[in-house]
This record gives C-alpha cells, structure tokens and sequence, in this order.
C-alpha cells in the first residue's frame, strides 16, 4: 500500500503550523521568526549548520520547550486508538535501562491499556520494527541501531498522528543508518504520518523529506524551502536529481556551518 | 639519536581489581584462628581478651537459655520498625527535594544543620517527647537514618537523565507516572548505596539507645555484661552484632543483584 502522502486517507492526519516563533537563551537569540506548516501525512527535513537552533525547534513543537515568541498549531482529526497526537523520538533514544525492550514499549500504554491491549500492541510494532527476538532483552545488550529501533517502536505503540525525530540516526555508525533510514522512511511513509525530521546529514534530508527547511546559523531562520515531489519509498540514494539538490543545500549552508564549527559552544542545543 | 630495536613490552596491566568472596571468608576465619592459637600459647591473657573458643561457649549457652534471642529479638524488632520509618520518611522528603525547587533549599539546609548532630546526644530529648519505652529508641534510629536517606535519595533522583524525564513528558505521562516509572527507579541505585550506610548506623545507635533505661536488647545486654566485667558475654553480645551487620549488608547485596540485574 504505498499512496502519496497526499492522497492517504482523506480528512486524517495532522496539520502543523508554525507561525512566528522565535527562542533566546538569555541574551543568546537561537530562532527568529521561523513561520512553516507540514501539511498531514508530510515529512518536513530540518536542515541547518551546527547549533542553528533545529532541536529547539523541535522541543517547541513537540511541546517540551515553550517559545519566546510564535505558536505552534496541530490541527486535524486523529485516529481513536491514537494515545499521544505528537510523539518524540530522540537522539539518545531515552530508553529506560532497567526496563525490557519490551517494556520500554509498554511505558507510554501504560496509562491506557490493559494489559492484554497493551501487549498485542508492543507484539504487533515489534513485527514492524524487527525486534520481536530481543522483547526480553535488555537496553544495554542492543547496539545503537537496535536501541533506536526500539525507540521507533515505542513512538509507533502510540499510533501517533505527528512524529517529530531529533536526529535519530545520528548516533549510529554510517552503515547502519543507511539501513534504518530506508527502514524507518518506509514506516512512514506507509503509515502516513505528518512528520518533522531534524538531521544535520543533507542526504538524509533529501531522501526522507517532501519539503527540506534550511536554516541559517544563529539566529535560526528559514533560509530556504525546497520541495522534492516524488514519493519517499522509491527513492535510492544515488539517484542524481537527490545529489544535485543536497550539492544546493550543501552550498546553502556551507559558509554558515564553516563560521559555527569555529564558534564558542554556549547555547544548549 | 638513539636507535629502537625491539618488541613493544606490555604496559597496560593493573588498576584492575576484582572482588574474591572466597579471600574474604579466608581472611575473617584465618584472624580468628591467629586470635585463638594466640591464646593457647599463653601469648595473650584471658583477662584482656577472651578466646573466641569460650565466647562461643558463652554464646552457644545464651542460644540454649534463650537468654540470647530475648535481647535480640527486642533488637531487631527495634531495627526494623526505627530504620523503616527513617527511610519511608527520608525516601518521601528525598523525592520531594528532588523534584520541587520550593522544598529544596529550605529542606536542604534543615537536613545540613541537623544530620551532624550526633542523634545519641538528643537521646534524653527524645526521651522526654516519646517517653522512655520504645518511643525514645525508635525516635533516635529514625532520626539517624531519615538524614542520611535524605541525601542519598535527593543525590539519586538529579542522577536521573533529564532526557528520560523529557521522554516521559514527550509521551503525556502524569507527573506521578513519571515519578514512579522513571525517578524512582533511576533513582534506585543511590537509594540501595544508602542503605548500606543506613543500616550501619541504625545499629549504632540501636545499641547506643538500648544503653539507656533499657531492659531487654543487646546493647542493654552488652550493657549488663561490661558492668560486670564479664567479657566474655561482652563479646558475645559484640560477636551478634558483627553478625547482625554481616547479615544485613548482604541481604542488600541481594537485594542490588536483583533490583538492579539490569546494569
């Protein structure tokens, strides 16, 4: 069932509008006037040099950072057995190390489900995530690609309406974030749900994105949106139309992320 | 110049010890050997230091009078009830300075103020407003054991990652969800390393408590036999008290190898 995002399901998912929103850390302005909208079943890429300010933004649409200034709007219907509209995956993963992979899935259905409910749903994503054969194991046990899996896992046992992803692959080693990225934009894209997805790595953006938001260094603006109009699940890395636009952003971006590795890290990020 | 011609030595070894259970089994009964063949050669008079040979006599004829399980179990009925209520209440107000910037501060420096006192000093205190039965003896092991569980379980919880209590949040768990699914067991391995000085000190002062108007216990026991000069019940009763602390610490042994199997 692979439809364009913009045809899936009529009338669902989530809108996200951003308008106006702006951030400082004391004196520090991190975001200025960033205005965007993901339209449901979109994946918006979030690209930008070091310390731009691209996380921020994210805790402030998800909720966990409030603005300085703007508002965040998610509009739109959800599913019923839909637990948690806007759902976090992290860099870290933010596993719970003295829980089972299993029961690291569980957590965010606790509140909700009984426990017959609970478990046919943590069975059900760890089949979509590959995980079903390390349910009982550890977090510690698991290489980063697996952890990030179950990271996956968890933000899909809630039936999420809008993932918003930190980096998720930015702590794996490149071979396996290779393989998660086609794994992972599948999953999306089948489910068709609106997505943010912050990376510093431009080829992840132009292979997982319909729309890449540049931003400019510090004070984060949007400095360029660019549109990629071909569905997510046919795309290969080497196609040449994806190289071209990457060498675009690349350009973009390139003197910015220059200045910014020479800077003094002081904004937390 | 100099000219190198040679295989690289190894250098990288050390700094690396490891735990044998069997050593120090060995080392306690090889000390106690060296103590009794001490006195058997005549080198150390029984009047300074009695053998472990007739402390275990002594001992054993306790277990068998019931005289020992009288004093012990009025202790560790007093252990148990005056260490729970310490840390219940030491967990509580642990969390609470953990969580809430209100109750941290001033909280904090109560407990600074207070946790140096000795608690044995405040004895006749707790005397006077919890009487001089078992009210004053439970008073003074709270007391002592609330402090230090205070510290330990505040030091646990800002252990926890922030990212996880983020997490939590990302998912809409309740503050309380949050507190029991997360904090609370993040901040478990602190909480269990506090035990161990806890219960320590719950000792101490269970004896030093059972020193005054007491007359069941063992530190009332160990009380009664020093009056006397009757050292080799003193060391009866200071044997059990090794024991009972031997017994505990590895009971929270235990307790981490299971709780926290999963580090």
């Amino acid at each position: 069932m692979t439809q364009p995002p913009s045809m899936s399901a009529a009338g669902s998912g989530l809108r996200l509008t951003l308008r106006g929103i702006g951030h400082a850390y004391r004196a520090l302005t991190v975001l200025q006037d960033i205005d965007l909208t993901v339209a449901p079943g979109e994946v918006l890429a979030l690209v930008g040099p070091s310390g731009c300010g691209k996380s921020t933004l994210l805790g402030i649409m998800g909720g966990l950072i409030a603005p300085a200034a703007g508002t965040v709007e998610a509009s739109g219907s959800v599913a019923d057995d839909c637990l948690n509209p806007v759902t976090y995956v992290f860099q870290d993963f933010a596993l719970l190390p003295w829980r089972s992979v299993r029961d690291n899935v569980a957590l965010p259905l606790e509140p909700h489900l009984s426990r017959a409910a609970r478990a046919a749903r943590v069975d059900e994503v760890l089949a979509l995530t590959s995980l079903t054969a390390f349910a009982d194991a550890w977090p510690r046990e698991l290489s980063g690609g697996m952890r990030q899996r179950v990271g996956i896992a968890r933000a899909l046992a809630v039936r999420p309406a809008c993932l918003l992803m930190d980096e998720p692959l930015s702590a794996l080693d490149a071979q396996t974030r290779t393989l998660l990225l086609e794994e992972f934009a599948g999953l999306i894209a089948r489910a068709g749900i609106t997505t943010v997805y912050v990376t510093h790595t431009l080829s992840e953006a132009v292979r997982i994105g319909h729309q890449v938001a540049v931003l400019s260094r510090r004070p984060g603006r949007v400095r360029a949106l660019l549109r990629i109009d071909r569905p997510i699940e046919g795309r290969r890395a080497a196609d040449p139309d994806l190289l071209a636009m990457e060498e675009r952003i690349w350009a973009m971006i390139r003197d910015d992320a220059a200045t910014a590795e020479r800077e003094r890290i002081d904004a937390p990020d | 110049m100099r000219r190198i011609d040679g295989p690289v030595a190894f250098r990288g070894g050390g700094f690396a010890p490891r735990a044998r259970g069997w050593a120090a089994a060995a080392t306690l009964i090889g000390l106690v050997l060296l103590w009794q063949a001490l006195e058997m050669a005549g080198l150390v008079p029984t009047l300074f230091l009695p053998a472990p040979l007739a402390i275990g006599r002594t001992l054993w004829a306790l277990t068998l009078s019931g005289e020992l399980w009288k004093h012990l179990s009025a202790s560790l009925l007093r252990l148990a009830i005056g260490w729970t209520v310490g840390t219940v209440f030491g967990i509580a107000v642990g969390l609470a300075v953990g969580l809430w910037s209100a109750l941290r501060s001033p909280v904090m420096a109560v407990v600074a103020a207070l946790f140096p006192i000795p608690k044995i000093a405040l004895v006749p205190l707790f005397i006077i407003w919890f009487g001089i039965g078992e009210g004053s003896k439970i008073a003074t092991l709270g007391f002592g054991v609330f402090f230090p569980t205070v510290i330990a379980t505040a030091g646990g919880v800002d252990a926890v990652p922030r990212g996880l209590i983020r997490m939590g949040q990302s998912f809409g768990l309740s503050t309380w969800k949050i507190v029991r699914s997360i904090v609370l067991p993040g901040a478990l391995p602190a909480i269990l390393t506090g035990f161990r000085v806890t219960t320590s000190i719950a000792i101490v002062l269970l004896v030093a408590a059972e020193m005054i108007g007491a007359e069941r216990g063992i530190g009332a026991f160990v009380l009664a036999a020093g009056n006397l000069y009757d050292m080799d019940a003193l060391l009866a009763g200071i044997v059990v008290l090794s024991a009972l602390g031997l017994i505990v610490a590895w009971v929270i042994g235990v307790a981490e190898r299971v709780l926290l199997r999963w580090r």
